[in-house]
């Protein structure tokens, strides 16, 4: 039976931004909000909004069970996860298929392969893509007799972390045994999780993630890749396809890399690979794969014209890719900033409160998703993204001029935000010369404001 | 620089998406006071149930106004409302009386009905001493959290 009705169990902008999307396509809403989310936009764009629980995630974004029952009381057919909550939670996607709701994402099989590090590390070596030199390791001798043959220095990474948490960096391998088994009780404590494996560090890397599409029967095209190196602890502030300055041999390595990646799975729907690649060695690691759809995914939709969430939709309602890798392009450039409510001056520290008033710029080749409206509220219970403002051109300059032009007509008060941040670090040289690594960020901030010698 | 009317009906569009009832400016000597016409706090009010479908984007304050909510209730009234979203029941099982009907004496420990989530049955509780005087939420139907389910007139 075809799609005609979808709860969508998130908020903020990704719920907009898939109203808008179904609303083209001729489907029903229902967004399932909690308490402190009722008079939202996305709330006031559904067609239908439930309440499922107090503010705290924990409470309602974070509950399968009610998320499920939401969509069964309300004869949704499918459920849309966004990104964050339970998106890459296998036991929402296990429960739809359990009471035959469709899950707009992948199979709960595919979420765990690639929610469990190492599962996901033995899958790119089976599908023949590269890992940096590691392994698990699950004695401490062990770890030593790795830790020579990898050499100095390297990552003790958590097998339940990711986005930066759970790692420890070695730099002489007599610390090593020490470092293993402390990772090894903080993982367990922070993750449940005590398992933990050793990687090379990389000095000097770059984020490069693959979009990947697939119609979970062995098909996967890719949409080229995004540049997510301006990082800060971690936390992706600026994005752009394609990535700029590198070779275009590496650049159809790391895409072919990633479609082998998704293919060897039998993905299904919109996923990310992401790489590290090594600037010195000109080479490129495996790191992980995100199985839904990405806080960056417009700069991507902006360069190819394809609507990423359009496709989740058609692929999980059975239709397949709805095009083939000869019909994908990467036209220009397009570069995202993402506007947070939070204060550079005090160490970013989040500004929840109420947005007095808000403009967002429009004109050619810019793109605002946002949630946020004048009168709107940041609630501290959640993330503090505001909105991502995007801009398109035929070429890195022109794209990033535009972006500079939307974000000096942006006008955000009663909250603090990191737009003026976003101003300096387009204009800084470094930045515009292109691929910059994922330490750039950090470099720029003491060069900003450097550490005091007092 | 002195205001068109342009630059007016831009600051009322502003005023009117705004949280604000009135908006006093000052400039070049001129002098606007502007008042959103009606402009009184909404009552405190039980929670209202899930906006009606709406295809068009509502103005914001438009969901401040009590427009959805049952009949106003009388003063004094404690409302029980859903601790969590799922289907409400009435009865302990199909066909066996409800649990509490208008008129019952209740303690805070009474069950007024059951919500379940996915095959977990959470009862309700009345919370205080009274009587019940309505039940808002029908047997069978989905509530959402927040929702009112019964009235109660506490004891004096």
């Amino acid at each position: 039976m075809p799609i005609r009705r979808i709860l969508i169990a998130n908020r903020g902008e990704i719920a907009v931004r898939v109203i808008r999307s179904c609303r083209q396509l001729g489907l029903e809403t229902v967004l399932a909000v909690s308490d402190a989310d009722r008079d939202s936009l996305g709330a006031r764009l559904a067609d239908r909004t439930l309440c499922i629980g107090p503010a705290p995630a924990s409470l309602s974004y974070l509950k399968p069970e009610i998320i499920v029952q939401a969509a069964l009381g309300s004869d949704a057919d499918a459920i849309h996860p966004g990104y964050g909550f339970l998106s890459e939670r296998a036991d929402l996607a296990r429960l739809c298929e359990d009471e035959s709701i469709v899950f707009i994402g992948p199979t709960s099989a595919q979420i765990e392969a690639v929610g469990d590090k190492l599962k996901a590390r033995a899958e790119a070596e089976a599908a023949g893509v590269p890992t940096a030199p590691g392994g698990a390791v699950a004695r401490v001798e062990e770890a030593v007799a790795l830790g020579r043959r990898i050499g100095a220095p390297l990552l003790v990474k958590a097998v339940g972390g990711g986005g930066g948490r759970g790692m420890k960096r070695v730099d002489d391998l007599a610390d090593l045994p020490a470092a293993v088994s402390m990772a090894a009780a903080e993982a367990g404590a922070a993750f449940g999780d005590e398992r933990v494996y050793l990687e090379r560090f990389v000095a000097r890397g770059r984020h490069i993630e693959v979009q990947v599409l697939g119609d979970g029967n062995g098909e996967v095209i890719h949409l080229g890749e995004r540049d997510c190196s301006v990082q800060r602890r971690y936390q992706k502030l600026i994005e752009e396809t394609p990535a700029p300055g590198l070779s275009e041999a590496l650049r159809a390595e790391i895409r072919e890399a990633g479609v082998r990646y998704a293919k060897r799975l039998a993905y299904r729907g919109a996923g990310t690979v992401e790489f590290l690649v090594d600037v010195e060695r000109q080479a490129f690691y495996f790191l992980e794969m995100n199985a839904r759809i990405q806080v960056e995914h417009p700069v991507t939709e902006l360069a190819t014209g394809v609507d990423l969430v359009a496709e989740q939709i058609a692929v999980a309602d059975g239709n397949g890719l709805s095009l083939s890798q000869s019909d994908v392009e990467v036209s220009g450039c397009a570069v995202e900033c993402r506007i947070n409510a939070e204060d550079p001056a005090c160490e970013f520290r989040p500004t929840p409160g109420t947005v007095r008033l808000a403009e967002w710029p429009s004109g050619e080749g810019l793109r605002v998703d946002t949630h946020i409206v004048t009168g709107a509220a940041v609630p501290p219970y959640y993330d503090s993204l505001l909105a991502k403002v995007i801009a398109h051109g035929p070429d890195r300059a022109t794209a990033l001029e535009r972006l500079r032009q939307g974000l000096r007509r942006t006008l955000i008060e009663g909250v603090a935000t990191n737009i003026g941040f976003h101003l300096a670090v387009l204009d800084d040289p470094e930045f515009q010369a292109g691929g910059v690594d994922t330490g750039y960020l950090a470099r720029f901030l003491d060069r900003a404001d450097p550490p005091s010698e007092a | 620089m002195s205001l068109t009317s342009k630059d007016v009906a831009e600051i009322m569009r502003m005023l009117e998406a705004s949280g604000f009832d009135s908006l006093t400016l000052e400039m070049d000597g001129v002098k606007l006071e502007l008042n959103r016409s009606g402009a009184t706090t909404p009552a405190v009010q039980a929670r209202a149930p899930a906006p009606s479908p709406s295809p068009t984007l509502a103005p914001a304050h438009a969901h401040a106004q009590p427009s959805a909510a049952p009949a106003p209730a009388e003063a004094g009234l404690v409302e029980v409302t859903a601790p969590l979203l799922g289907i409400f029941y009435r009865t302990p099982r199909p066909g066996e009386p409800p649990f509490v009907e208008v008129g019952a004496k209740v303690q805070p420990q009474t069950v007024i009905g059951i919500i379940e989530v996915m095959k977990l049955m959470n009862s309700v509780s009345a919370g205080v001493c009274g009587e019940v005087v309505e039940v808002l939420a029908p047997s069978g139907v989905m509530v959402e959290y927040g929702q009112v389910l019964v009235r109660i007139r506490p004891e004096a």
